[in-house]
């Protein structure tokens, strides 16, 4: 192990005050009773967590962390919350025992795997000097992309990529499975019962200001979405941030306007169809890939060689373009776009659609 | 000219410093005020103020760039979309009967004079 030299500089300030942050959160999510009070801590969990990897440099995860831990998944939590009770039950001590002791042990364990840990930002640690480096050094030649990690994610990584966006499309579908999509009871109740509170949302004077500055945010919302997703390649970004994005800006709009209309502009079946092109996309370029003569997931062989070497600047003629990558790349991100934000807004029909069941319920009875 | 360059930087400083001072006084507001819609003034009026002094000193220090342009931007974005969240709170709140504390408030003792009326019992407010 190397030598560890204690010093005090802003970096090393900052890691620790976040990190007290942290806990100060954990800490309040464990002692609140209030289930929306613990959503909303865990929103600023995340955030806090978000501004940390930007202070560490990860400024990719920083973004995935941000727009989903703090946005989309509060969302989806507080659509849960509503479909449930906001006070968690107050249980006798001795069913906790077993639970504690489980979590107690848990941390111990953990406490222990981390002494091993290398120190941080040791240069000799597995991940700094093997793979880490190979990437580093690497991707100019193998890729030639400016954004190393999207590199990773994509090209190098791709066939882990293609298996969180088959998660994310399963856990769609296990959302879908225990809920449905949200169009039974948008088929089935009157249309005095489709979503009363956002229904009396959108009807009520109160709100002109928020449909107002809703209808300017949208457009915006959506279209940084997109340059979130063709920038990926060469800045911080890529398609699971921008597919949440788009999500957001759907749920956004079904918010403030109501669910039927947002049914209206993108109805489930459309939400449902694209999850699945988005992963029939991805693996479709894996196929392609190996129809040409390469592995799955070898972007190399996207075109046919002779093809790609008469493209202007190939590598394969001494250029510096590597064509078959760069295409390669846009095409799983958008496959990646499509998965991601048809699940979240096929998702949020979910629960959105039990919570008009739920409230409709309520004024029937 | 490097003199200029220098004291606007020294500037950019300056009010990034100011909105962090505002959004500690801000944090301090919604500790110490007494109910929803004040400690919500004291929220909404900092986070936005700070987000300016703190986004314009910021572009101040980046100088004549694209950074500069960007962080107008979400500068712009911070404008529009905090006043309506605290907007959209408040509203939220009176909706569902929350009233604001009326009368006297004495600062020293922290307390309510006890001769108002209970807030929490009034009427619905805000229904059509």
């Amino acid at each position: 192990m190397t030598e560890y030299a204690p010093h005090l500089d802003t970096n090393t300030i900052v890691n620790f005050g976040l990190l007290a942050m942290l806990l100060a959160v954990l800490v309040a999510i464990v002692r609140t009773r209030s289930l929306l009070a613990a959503v909303l801590l865990m929103g600023i969990y995340s955030l806090i967590s978000a501004v940390w990897f930007v202070v560490l440099d990860a400024a990719d995860v920083a973004f995935t962390e941000a727009v989903v831990g703090a946005g989309v998944s509060t969302a989806f939590l507080l659509g849960a919350i509503l479909l449930t009770r906001t006070e968690s039950l107050t249980k006798r001590w001795q069913d906790m025992v077993m639970p504690g002791l489980v979590c107690v042990g848990a941390g111990v364990l953990l406490f222990y795997a981390a002494l091993d840990l290398p120190l941080f930002g040791d240069p000799s640690a597995p991940a700094n000097a093997h793979v880490g480096r190979f990437y580093i050094e690497e991707t100019k030649n193998d890729v030639g992309v400016p954004n190393i990690v999207t590199a990773v994610l994509a090209s190098y990584r791709g066939f882990d990529t293609l298996g969180e966006t088959i998660v994310v499309f399963a856990g769609g579908i296990g959302v879908a499975l225990m809920l449905g999509f949200g169009e039974r009871s948008m088929g089935d109740l009157p249309p005095a019962l489709r979503s009363p509170v956002m229904e009396a949302l959108a009807e009520s004077d109160h709100h002109v200001v928020l449909r107002s500055v809703a209808k300017l945010l949208i457009p915006i919302i959506a279209l940084y979405a997109f340059y979130v997703q063709f920038h990926g390649e060469v800045g911080a970004g890529g398609g699971f941030q921008a597919g949440v994005i788009f999500a957001v800006a759907v749920i956004l709009h079904a918010l403030i306007f109501g669910l039927a209309d947002t049914m209206d502009a993108i109805p489930p079946e459309l939400a449902r169809a694209f999850a699945a092109l988005g992963v029939l996309l991805y693996s479709g370029v894996g196929v392609i890939n190996m129809i040409n003569g390469g592995n799955f997931l070898d972007y190399d062989h996207l075109f046919p060689l002779a093809f790609e070497a008469g493209l202007p600047g190939s590598h394969l003629s001494g250029g510096y373009h590597h064509w078959g990558q760069h295409f390669g790349i846009i095409i799983i991100e958008l496959g990646v776009l499509f998965t991601v934000a048809a699940t979240m807004i096929a998702m949020f029909y979910a629960f959105a659609g039990r919570a008009a069941d739920v409230v409709g319920e309520g004024a029937r009875g | 000219m490097a003199d200029v360059l220098f004291w606007i930087d020294q500037l950019g400083m300056a009010l990034a410093l100011a909105g962090g001072i505002l959004s500690v006084i801000g944090s301090l507001g919604v500790l110490r005020f007494p109910d929803l819609y004040t400690r919500l003034h004291a929220a909404s009026i900092t986070d936005t103020g700070a987000a300016t002094l703190m986004l314009f000193g910021l572009a101040l220090m980046a100088g004549f760039s694209q950074e500069a342009l960007k962080l107008l931007i979400a500068w712009a974005f911070v404008m529009l979309t905090s006043p309506t969240a605290s907007h959209a709170l408040a509203n939220a709140a009176w909706s569902s009967g929350q009233k604001p504390k009326l009368g006297a408030f004495s600062l020293m003792s922290g307390k309510r004079e006890p001769a108002e009326a209970d807030t929490a019992s009034g009427e619905k407010g805000g229904a059509p």
